[in-house]
């Protein structure tokens, strides 16, 4: 599939690039003044979605089958009323942070991942959808999952194995990564490895905070997350994840986190300064790439602003097609790389706060 | 029978919104009213327990409601019911 528009989710609307002749011209806004705090192309169908969090009606989600020229609004996942939060309240949605198919063998099959911490699978392309009950009902959630920057938990990132649709791994900040092999009927945590450098036992096994998961499609054992407290992979499934935070400490916070399809040594992050500050390391924004497995990583500035810079980058707004790349930033700053990130340009310094990001 | 009047701001999701005359004797008959008429505008207002959304308000005459959870508070026939969003920014 050739990805010949960029969408991009911002805190105003829904603004669409469109490359022609090499390159990347704004094309049009949609839901102009609506928080588009995802985006999601089904790449089985080239089907958009995108999500939409309200300030004052809730949730939303609409449904695009001809790349953005017609939306349709969709019924919201309900959480049931047995569904109960650790206060004893019934959960209700307050966002949706994740979306995905539920493999190319499972067509009409969906997973959205949600705050306060419930995940919803849906049979009928988004008729209808349940709330997957082993998940919610795990007996670490009311003790040892928590909200991060949120009131709540919540699934930020789904990654289904392309060879295998029982095969789910889904990250929560916080709690950590957690596996199912049966499609949803047991889950297990899988943080060995990780550190929680905030908590009187960093070593705990629930209780992390994987900023971003994803895993290598030519390989799916092999799986990175940028992480509250550094960049961290596996190579074995989950079963332990090494620590692959910079020399020294750089890259180490942040986000944003991308990766190459076919070669599983290769990723991407862009470095923010840690909880006290989340503004540009050294007001210079900078992309690290690794291309060893994160054994060294190679910082990449050319064309990023190097001083005076507060932009960070959100957990969903890096995207990458081949070797084009792209983010925007919390002060609406768009930049684009066709070389894998060795130079960058700007496509827009006048957008929103940037949510959500997807090449399509 | 009651008059409800909705915020503006609705109508940029149900264009053809409009000020309705209702039945009703309670807060939560109206919105099961105002669904029958607008399917899916009750997910604007409430959430999926039925409670009244955080920075969505509802006012009888000129008095907030006070059950925001399961909207019983009475509706009589004179009564003017006003729903808007509450007034927040960014």
């Amino acid at each position: 599939m050739e990805h010949n528009k960029l969408l991009v989710g911002t805190a105003k609307g829904l603004v669409i690039f469109r490359k022609q002749y090499g390159h990347w011209k704004l094309e049009q806004s949609l839901f102009i003044g609506m928080p588009v705090s995802y985006v999601y192309i089904d790449k089985r169908t080239d089907e958009w979605w995108i999500s939409i969090t309200h300030r004052h009606w809730g949730q939303k989600l609409h449904h695009s089958k001809d790349r953005g020229q017609t939306w349709n609004a969709i019924s919201m996942p309900k959480y049931p009323a047995r569904a109960k939060l650790k206060s004893g309240k019934s959960a209700t949605l307050r966002k949706i942070w994740s979306f995905s198919h539920a493999g190319n063998d499972r067509p009409g099959e969906l997973y959205l991942g949600t705050e306060p911490g419930g995940m919803f699978h849906s049979k009928d392309y988004g008729q209808t959808f349940l709330l997957m009950e082993a998940l919610w009902d795990h007996p670490t959630r009311h003790d040892q999952w928590f909200g991060a920057g949120r009131d709540y938990p919540f699934i930020h990132s789904i990654v289904v194995d392309p060879r295998d649709s029982n095969h789910l791994y889904i990250a929560i900040s916080c709690a950590g990564v957690f596996e199912t092999t049966d499609g949803g009927l047991h889950w297990e945590p899988k943080n060995k490895g990780l550190v929680a450098a905030y908590l009187p036992n960093p070593m705990v096994e629930v209780g992390h905070d994987p900023h971003l998961l994803l895993a290598c499609a030519s390989n799916p054992d092999v799986m990175w997350q940028q992480n509250h407290c550094g960049i961290f992979r596996t190579t074995n499934g989950g079963q332990y994840w090494d620590n692959v935070t910079g020399i020294d400490g750089f890259p180490n916070y942040g986000f944003a986190l991308t990766i190459e399809d076919d070669q599983p040594d290769m990723a991407w992050v862009i470095p923010a300064t840690s909880d006290e500050m989340r503004v540009a390391v050294d007001l210079s924004l900078c992309v690290c790439r690794t291309e060893d497995g994160g054994k060294t990583w190679t910082s990449l500035r050319k064309g990023l602003p190097q001083e005076n810079c507060f932009d960070i980058v959100f957990r969903h707004s890096f995207a990458k097609a081949k070797g084009t790349l792209a983010f925007g930033t919390t002060t609406g700053n768009l930049f684009l790389s066709q070389d894998y990130g060795d130079s960058w340009v700007v496509l827009s310094h006048y957008l929103p706060r940037v949510e959500c990001i997807a090449f399509a | 029978m009651a008059q409800i009047r909705f915020t503006s701001a609705l109508k940029r999701f149900y264009p053809d919104l409009k000020p309705l005359e209702l039945e009703v004797s309670s807060i939560s008959e109206a919105i099961a009213s105002i669904e029958e008429m607008y399917p899916g505008l009750t997910d604007y207002l409430v959430d999926e327990q039925g409670a009244l959304r955080k920075h969505v308000n509802i006012y009888i005459g000129e008095n907030l409601i006070e059950d925001r959870i399961s909207l019983k508070d009475t509706v009589n026939p004179s009564d003017e019911v006003l729903i808007f969003q509450a007034l927040s920014g960014g």
